[in-house]
């Protein structure tokens, strides 16, 4: 290959007498040329070639991934399902364990927790209300799109953005319902 | 030798060819070549400079961090695509610039990489006209790099061939062929037309955090397209490789396969119904 373009350079020059236009426009591009002309190969046996490959692989990057893929409704939905989940199921086991500590502070029961959060004001409840009544309602209608995927319902692109759509409508609906109206 | 002597006969002919213009019969080759034409854009038109970054990593220097390199290219002198416009920067700007390429037309899926965040075919990708904006080009996601775009799917083969992807029949018809009914073969459209270019594989993040283990979306479409053939008759043994916590239920329907496949197929649906078909055991 290299032989190949020397000899067209070498033949263009001789016949017309000055440098061929072709690939001549940056001088970056002719000492590139030059630089392949003068590299060289050397035959290494097998191990040889394993050993710099390992070497090679060593030290090989992995290609980003999470930080460069562009936002998708698809793996959002997905990401926020799962932190839903476990961010549900630790307050509930934080919440019952929380009670094991009764012995120890008498104000953890029932009655005192209702008193609590009956003499907290309004916004206030609100705002703590709403992250846990997203998080509850989010996993529960991604949970039915989930269950239609198992049985074979809206396996479509279109279908799959529909649904990401609806859950997150009723999400926001039920959200707020749930923590500012109940 | 021969060629090289050929090679010579026509650079001599295209400069006569450009000497003079009033011989009709060319067989000149450099002549068809894409003449750079020293930064002026063609008449009529005028010149939009677009700014690409691309991933660079080169294995000779292997402790420099990969790194994004910009280089700036005149969209009124290139090719509507994102693989003309690498083909264009590694010709006249950079020729270190390393990445596949082959068919250009979207049926090798060599090209396959990350363009502005979404996995896809180079040469099926347009370029953003918006030269305001910059383009990044990345290697496809969550893959050891050989050199700059160019990742290394000995993992991804391996897999396709775990998976078997041939026709198994113990009894093949005495005479002739296979006979399908329309009905049967019609289960395979949308699946043998995958050309594995991984680009659904390596937008899973499933098979980011599992590659190890997980097959991914190409290989399990793959996968499910040998059991829905009707002349195959192994697909009770082909469900049962699967019968495991990893090769196949690490896929949580999370639908990025199907949304950046670049040939419009729907790998999720074909997982889908395979875990349907062992859920129900048939």
């Amino acid at each position: 290959m290299v032989g190949q373009i020397m000899t067209r350079r070498t033949a263009s020059v001789l016949s017309t007498g000055t440098l061929p236009t072709l690939r001549t426009s940056s001088p970056g591009l002719l000492l590139a040329h030059r630089a392949i002309r003068f590299a060289s190969t050397q035959p290494v046996s097998g191990p040889e070639e394993i050993g710099i490959l390992n070497h090679q692989r060593e030290k090989r990057p992995m290609s980003p991934h999470l930080a460069i893929y562009q936002p998708q409704l698809t793996w959002i939905l997905s990401i926020a399902n799962r932190g839903t989940g476990v961010a549900l199921s630790s307050l509930l086991y934080a919440g019952a364990l929380s009670y094991l500590f009764h012995p120890l502070v008498p104000a953890i029961d029932s009655a005192h927790l209702i008193q609590l959060v009956h003499d907290l004001p309004v916004w206030f409840k609100g705002t703590l209300k709403l992250p846990i009544a997203v998080a509850f309602t989010f996993h529960t209608f991604n949970g039915i799109r989930h269950l239609a995927w198992d049985v074979g319902k809206g396996l479509t692109l279109k279908g799959v953005y529909q649904g990401g759509y609806a859950v997150l409508a009723a999400t926001a609906i039920s959200s707020i319902y749930l923590a500012f109206f109940v | 030798m021969r060629a090289t002597a050929l090679r010579t006969l026509r650079s001599t002919t295209s400069s006569s060819i450009t000497c003079n213009p009033a011989r009709a019969f060319s067989i000149s080759v450099p002549r068809s070549f894409a003449q750079p034409t020293d930064g002026a854009p063609p008449a009529g038109k005028a010149p939009q400079i677009k700014e690409f970054k691309i991933y660079r990593w080169n294995p000779d220097t292997p402790a420099e961090k990969p790194k994004l390199q910009s280089y700036k290219v005149d969209l009124s002198q290139c090719g509507p695509m994102m693989l003309d416009a690498l083909i264009k920067i590694k010709n006249e700007l950079d020729p270190t610039l390393t990445f596949r390429r082959s068919c250009r037309e979207g049926i090798c899926g060599s090209c396959a990489m990350n363009i502005d965040g979404v996995n896809t075919l180079a040469c099926l990708c347009r370029i953003e006209k918006d030269a305001s904006k910059p383009s990044k080009v990345y290697p496809l996601p969550h893959m050891y790099i050989v050199k700059d775009l160019v990742p290394d799917l000995t993992l991804f083969y391996k897999q396709y061939k775990s998976i078997e992807p041939f026709l198994k029949n113990d009894n093949p018809p005495a005479k002739g062929e296979f006979l399908q009914t329309q009905e049967e073969r019609k289960k395979l459209d949308g699946m043998y037309e995958c050309i594995l270019c991984a680009c659904c594989s390596t937008s899973c993040p499933s098979y980011w955090w599992n590659a190890d283990q997980y097959l991914g979306p190409a290989v399990l479409m793959q996968a499910y397209r040998w059991m829905a053939d009707s002349r195959d008759s192994y697909g009770a043994q082909r469900k049962e490789k699967m019968q495991n916590s990893m090769s196949l239920y690490r896929c949580h329907t999370i639908f990025n396969c199907s949304r950046t496949c670049p040939k419009g197929l729907n790998p999720a649906l074909a997982i889908s119904k395979m875990k349907y078909e062992m859920a129900l055991d048939k």
